[in-house]
């Protein structure tokens, strides 16, 4: 039985089959994989969450969703090569197929951020757990009170969704900053860590609410640039990686503290995590 | 403009805001404004550091060449401040700053500045204590780069 409404399945272990419908190239090193389900299938999932994604007789792997809550005829998720299993990934073509368990995991607060101002802050590749979150966004607009859209990247090649979030920066009802650690003259934007974003960043830090998504030393410092801006650890949101292998929170490979981050995570409100994160091979 | 709109105008930056209204007006004594065309140079690497400049708006681009390709560093907008070399002996700029965009801005006599610290401890320590905030935030920025945070 596989999951239809974001919640974890009767049987959680057993993976369904998926066909790749699309593959797409991102950037250098990411791609995007969208998947259809065996037997039509529906999918659905709360934005944030995650699927175990299995390569047959390679292995499996944690991916986070990426694509639009309100689709449910294809699973979307984009990744980097950084292994063996997602080298595998890569390799694989339109038509191949792979397994898939999933939705696993804790949401983005979506609807705690309605009437708030909402700052999504994401750093590289983790502007793809963000999408679905900034799709849900521009779809309920009306609920929410001004939106800013942080990200930050290697060097211009390597933004990820460059075509939506020039869409995106075009509505006059969000806000994008882009920035960039490289780049030479023909790049006319923001040039400078994440973090230089934040003091001039357009929200109210009493009534704002920030989702962070990036490498955990890029979360460490855009959260401190969010409380010295005054927005406190409960209205902080980070999405955490560990070594996610059951995703139902029985193995314990990646426990966090007093959480398992595939069943208590990987959304957390940081209050819930401060006093771990960044402590020293925790 | 006159010192006292000077002053107003450095009051309502963010690099001033919590600067006494006396140093501010101090500061604006040593000030006048300044406005740069895109692509125009606000400093020159290893050319005497005679002034800085507080931005009002538009963006600048801190760019160094090296093998024989320039590479902006960084950019900075609306509050920031451009130059701190000014402050530390020999006095000679770091890098170039390149006016991104056009500029408004507003630019401040270096000799005039460093004179008003020297005669008057508590101005001059306020004025380092604000510029300290410019150099380790350079500082903290230059070490997450070369963390290479996003691999």
């Amino acid at each position: 039985m596989f999951m239809t409404n974001g919640q974890v399945a009767a049987r959680p272990m057993t993976p369904v089959v998926g066909r790749i419908r699309r593959r797409r190239r991102e950037t250098q090193d990411t791609f995007t994989l969208e998947i259809e389900l065996e037997k039509k299938r529906r999918f659905s999932f709360a934005p944030g969450q995650f699927n175990m994604l299995y390569v047959f007789g390679v292995g499996e792997v944690p991916i986070s969703i990426s694509g639009d809550p309100a689709e449910s005829d294809v699973v979307r998720h984009t990744t980097r090569e950084v292994g063996v299993v997602t080298g595998a990934m890569r390799g694989l073509k339109e038509g191949d197929y792979l397994g898939i368990r999933g939705p696993f995991g804790s949401a983005w607060p979506v609807e705690e951020a309605e009437g708030r101002d909402v700052v999504v802050i994401a750093g590289g590749i983790g502007l793809a757990p963000l999408r679905p979150v900034l799709y849900h966004l521009m779809d309920h607009r009306e609920r929410y009170n001004r939106v800013t859209i942080l990200y930050g990247a290697r060097t211009p090649e390597d933004i990820l969704y460059k075509q939506e979030l020039g869409r995106w920066s075009a509505r006059l009802d969000v806000e994008v900053f882009a920035t960039v650690d490289r780049a030479t003259r023909t790049w006319h934007g923001n040039v400078g860590v994440i973090t230089t974003l934040i003091p001039r960043a357009p929200f109210d830090p009493k009534n704002a609410l920030a989702m962070v998504c990036g490498p955990e030393i890029m979360m460490h410092f855009c959260v401190r640039e969010l409380h010295r801006r005054g927005v406190t650890s409960d209205r902080i949101f980070v999405s955490m990686e560990r070594n996610m292998q059951c995703a139902i929170g029985l193995c314990g490979h990646c426990q966090y503290g007093p959480h398992f981050v595939c069943k208590d995570g990987p959304v957390f409100r940081f209050d819930q995590i401060e006093e771990f994160f960044s402590v020293r091979e925790f | 403009m006159t010192v006292q709109s000077i002053t107003q105008s450095l009051a309502e930056l963010r690099f001033f805001k919590d600067m006494p209204r006396e140093h501010l007006e101090m500061l604006a004594g040593c000030a006048s404004p300044v406005a740069f065309k895109k692509g125009e140079f606000l400093l020159l690497v290893g050319h005497e550091a005679t002034h800085f400049v507080a931005i009002r708006e538009g963006m600048v681009a801190l760019e160094m060449e090296a093998a024989n390709k320039i590479t902006t560093l960084q950019t900075i907008g609306e509050g920031s401040i451009v130059g701190w070399s000014w402050l530390v002996p020999p006095y000679t700029w770091h890098y170039d700053a390149r006016a991104a965009t056009p500029v408004s801005a507003i630019q401040f006599d270096a000799r005039c500045v460093r004179d008003l610290c020297e005669s008057n401890p508590a101005f001059g320590y306020d004025v380092l204590k604000h510029f300290s905030h410019v150099i380790v935030e350079r500082l903290m920025n230059t070490r997450i780069q070369l963390a290479d945070m996003y691999h």
